[in-house]
C-alpha cells in the first residue's frame, strides 16, 4: 500500500485577534456573544473574549484536508481541551497513526494537535481519510 | 441542572443547502488553503462546515432543535466533544440535505470539581434520496464555573 504523504509543515496562526474570533462566527452561525462582547466577557468572569472552540477545531480540520484531500474525510472527531485567548498564536500539526484496509476500502488515521504558544494543548482531533481501494 | 428525560427527544426535520459561497467563506476563516474553495464550482464542504446548520436550525424553528430540551445550565455549559462521520465523500455545493436532531444519552461522571453532566445530540444528514450522507456527534458537559485566565 502507497504510504500517505508526509505531513506537510504545522499551520501556526496567529497573534489571534477579536476579528478572527467574529470572522469564524459569521462563516458558522454561532453568535455567542462570549466570543466576541467584551463587556458580556467580562460580566460572565473572563478577562477578554474566548476564541470559538470550534474556530481552531476549523483550523486543524484545514490542516488535515490541505495534507490528505477534503473529499477523503470519512470521520472527524474533535474534543476541546483548553482556552485560546486574543493574542495566543496556535499551531496545529498531525501525525499519522495508522494506515489499514477495511471494507475493501484503504483507510488513514490521523491524530491532530492545536497548541497555544505556551504548549497548552487547545484541541485535540481524530481523523480517518480513505485512501482509494485497497 | 440538566434533564435526564431529555434522552430521545427528536426534532423536526429541516432543510439544509449546502452553499458554495458559504464554503468558500467558512473555508477562508478557517485558514484553508486549498485552491478547490475558490475554483471548484462544487467544492465538499470543510470537515467542521456542517455546524453551519445552526442557520438552518434557526430559521426552521424551536420544534428543530431538540438541544433545548436537555436544560444545560447557560453559565456553565461547555462544548466538550464534536464529531462528525461521512458516508463518502462530504456533501458538496448544490446539494440540498434534510438533517434531523435527536437528543442520544444524558449521564454524570464524577470529576476532580464535582459532578460533570454530558449529554449528546445526534443530527443525521440525508440527501434527496433519503440516504445517509453525514452524521454530527454534539457532546456538552456541565462543568465547574469559569476561571479566568491566571
Amino acid at each position: 500500500m502507497t504510504a500517505p504523504p508526509a505531513p506537510p509543515a504545522p499551520l501556526v496562526v496567529g497573534p489571534l485577534t477579536r476579528t478572527d474570533f467574529v470572522r469564524y462566527q459569521g462563516a458558522s452561525g454561532d453568535f455567542n456573544p462570549l466570543h466576541h462582547d467584551e463587556t458580556f466577557a467580562r460580566a460572565a468572569g473572563y478577562e477578554a473574549p474566548l476564541a470559538v472552540g470550534m474556530f481552531n477545531a476549523g483550523l486543524l480540520a484545514s490542516y488535515a484536508t490541505d495534507w490528505l484531500g477534503a473529499e477523503a474525510v470519512r470521520r472527524f472527531r474533535i474534543r476541546f481541551r483548553n482556552r485560546v485567548w486574543p493574542g495566543d498564536t496556535v499551531t496545529c500539526t498531525g501525525v499519522l497513526v495508522r494506515q489499514y484496509e477495511q471494507d475493501g476500502s484503504l483507510l488513514a488515521d490521523v491524530e491532530l494537535t492545536c497548541i497555544t504558544q505556551e504548549g497548552v494543548v487547545a484541541v485535540q482531533a481524530w481523523a480517518t481519510f480513505e485512501r482509494g481501494q485497497a | 441542572m440538566a434533564n435526564p428525560a431529555a434522552r430521545g427527544a427528536v426534532g423536526e426535520p429541516f432543510t439544509v443547502d449546502i452553499e458554495r459561497g458559504k464554503i468558500r467563506e467558512f473555508a477562508f476563516a478557517t485558514r484553508s488553503a486549498s485552491p478547490a474553495y475558490w475554483d471548484d464550482e462544487r467544492p465538499v464542504v470543510p470537515p467542521t462546515f456542517l455546524t453551519t446548520q445552526m442557520f438552518w436550525e434557526s430559521w426552521a424553528g424551536e420544534a428543530s432543535n431538540p438541544w433545548h430540551v436537555v436544560e444545560l445550565d447557560q453559565q456553565r455549559g461547555m462544548h466538550a466533544e464534536q464529531e462528525y462521520v461521512f458516508y463518502g465523500p462530504p456533501p458538496r455545493a448544490g446539494d440540498r440535505l434534510t438533517a434531523q436532531s435527536r437528543i442520544g444519552d444524558v449521564y454524570s461522571k464524577q470529576g476532580s470539581r464535582g459532578t460533570l453532566t454530558f449529554a449528546v445530540m445526534i443530527t443525521e444528514y440525508r440527501d434527496e434520496s433519503g440516504r445517509l450522507v453525514a452524521e454530527a456527534r454534539l457532546t456538552g458537559v456541565e462543568a465547574a464555573p469559569p476561571a479566568g485566565r491566571s
